[in-house]
């Protein structure tokens, strides 16, 4: 099995310093600066570097693709040692626990005993509740942000319209498509709705508006309005970066996650005895705040030492990538008191 | 606000006990409660920039709105609850110091007393909504929902059949003992069901 990762600043001589950082369903190991390879910006750039939120002059930053993503670590696009061919549908189903054994196995290959932090949103944010709950001996603090302790029939709606969009590509052939033409098609349709419930309605108004395109086509159904030119610019342009196949993988991975796993709320962070941070935003209608104080509520059952704040953005569930000024203050101030040791008031 | 306060509130406190504090503002009071008695700590705010600079004091903080009641709380699950000048600006203080009294083994309660003789002058003299020290706002423009006396208080807690275990009157980050609900701004209580 491969993982790519990598990672920001420098592991102190205690290794006390690591945040994992964990990223959502289209990320990659790119989190932050520019790629050397394509000078492509990372994904959660505002946030992570030098003197930002993520200071890495402080922390060393660790960040990897997921299992079955198809960003360099192993996925449905990769070599199946035993047949020789690609792994296409033959790749087993993943699951979010699947992925963090993955990074626990990567975090002990960098010799890292504890973590200072696990971070993420949205998916990233489930990784953190599955770190919580599988290694909680393993880091000292939490952050999950916009994201929940399992999918919603809506939030597996959505996904399963993506998944059907794919699948029902001609070019999708059962998985078999490598080597020949992609299901970009589905692909982009799947993005595309992926991208509607990442946006609210007040966002997409600000965004947008009914603006019409400058360089509209003469045909009947054309891009007129500039929301349906972004819709398919971003639909195309994942078709260039991402496997469909992964996608298939992962929204599955998305929507099977249940940190519950019938456990009792009260009984799901039992024991847990590093801090907590969880951060939702007002306008995610994808992952709404609800879900965030069902966290909330499990940390103040098992008696967990966790803080809860609901951020006032407009940008739906995109907020966590791109309203990052308040976000930023939270997670910097939470990971200097999480380093301080107790993360009591320091005087 | 007034050190005073904070010592008092401190003092009825037991060491490592756990404490909740409804409205903690920017966690002031939950600071020094730490400091002084190596308490557990969780505040409640709603207000979010209050709530930053909890974070960024260390502080364990929800944000909630304690006027839809401490429901995901048990029965006595805290030491102490604290409705410290929060009392007077929740929509039901009736409600919430049951909720309180339920969540906590004790509760402390601090309110500005509207019956402070400066109070009463502006009010009989001046004919207008007092504005002070301890109630510094315009009528227009205030937190403030509910205005009560010491003697009220009193009152009601003697209604209610709410013990009170410790009471201590403040003005002028002095204690006072003689006839406080004139010379008091401010009403301290410990308390319990």
């Amino acid at each position: 099995m491969t993982l790519a990762y990598e990672t920001y600043g420098e592991l102190n001589s205690e290794k006390s310093n690591a945040v994992l950082v964990l990223h959502g369903l289209s990320g990659d190991a790119h989190a932050a600066g520019s790629s050397k390879a394509d000078g492509s910006v990372g994904w959660w750039n505002d946030l992570i570097g030098p003197g930002k939120g993520i200071d890495t002059d402080k922390y060393y930053v660790i960040c990897s693709n997921v299992l079955g993503g198809c960003k360099g670590s192993t996925g449905p696009s990769s070599l199946n040692p035993k047949t020789g061919k690609l792994y296409a549908a033959d790749f087993p189903l993943v699951t979010i626990g699947d992925m963090v054994n993955a990074q626990r196995r990567l975090i002990d290959h960098l010799r890292i005993n504890k973590l200072l932090a696990v971070i993420g949103g949205s998916m990233g944010g489930m990784q953190v509740l599955q770190w919580m709950v599988s290694y909680p001996q393993r880091i000292r603090a939490a952050m999950p942000i916009a994201t929940t302790l399992k999918h919603s029939p809506q939030q597996i709606a959505f996904n399963e319209v993506g998944r059907q969009a794919v699948m029902a590509d001609s070019n999708w052939k059962n998985g078999n498509y490598y080597g020949g033409a992609v299901p970009a098609r589905g692909l982009a349709v799947a993005r595309m709705i992926g991208h509607i419930t990442y946006m609210s309605d007040a966002s997409m108004a600000e965004k947008f508006g009914r603006r019409i395109r400058a360089d509209k086509e003469p045909f009947k159904f054309s891009a007129d309005f500039e929301v349906e030119g972004y819709l398919r610019y971003r639909g195309d342009n994942f078709v260039k970066r991402f496997d469909a196949n992964s996608y298939l993988y992962i929204t599955k991975a998305l929507d099977l996650f249940n940190i519950l796993n019938g456990h009792r709320l009260s009984d799901v962070f039992q024991g847990f005895k590093a801090k907590v941070l969880v951060l939702a935003f007002k306008s995610d209608w994808l992952y709404p705040a609800y879900q965030s104080q069902e966290i909330v509520k499990a940390c103040k059952l098992a008696g967990v030492d966790a803080s809860y704040c609901e951020l006032s953005s407009t940008y739906g569930h995109d907020a966590f990538l791109l309203e990052t000024e308040e976000e930023t203050q939270l997670i910097s101030n939470f990971l200097r008191t999480a380093a301080n040791g107790n993360g009591e008031h320091q005087t | 606000m007034n050190k005073i306060e904070h010592e008092v509130i401190s003092s009825w406190i037991e060491i490592g006990a756990s404490v909740l504090d409804l409205g903690c503002g920017d966690g002031e009071l939950l600071s020094s409660i730490i400091q002084r008695k190596q308490v557990r700590a969780q505040g409640i705010e709603l207000n979010e920039a209050a709530i930053q600079r909890c974070v960024a004091a260390g502080l364990s903080v929800f944000q909630e709105d304690i006027d839809t009641g401490l429901s995901e709380y048990a029965d006595h699950s805290f030491d102490y609850v604290v409705l410290n000048q929060t009392f007077q600006q929740v929509k039901k203080p009736s409600f919430v110091l049951q909720e309180a009294l339920r969540v906590g083994k004790h509760v402390i309660v601090g309110f500005p007393n509207f019956c402070y003789i400066t109070d009463r002058f502006q009010i009989f003299f001046r004919g207008k909504v007092p504005v002070t020290a301890s109630l510094p706002y315009e009528w227009f423009d205030t937190p403030n929902l509910h205005f009560l006396s010491i003697a009220d208080f009193l009152e009601y807690c003697r209604k209610l059949q709410i013990y009170i275990e410790q009471k201590t009157f403040i003005s002028k980050n002095r204690q006072v003992r003689w006839v406080p609900n004139l010379f008091a701004e401010t009403g301290l209580f410990l308390l319990s069901k």
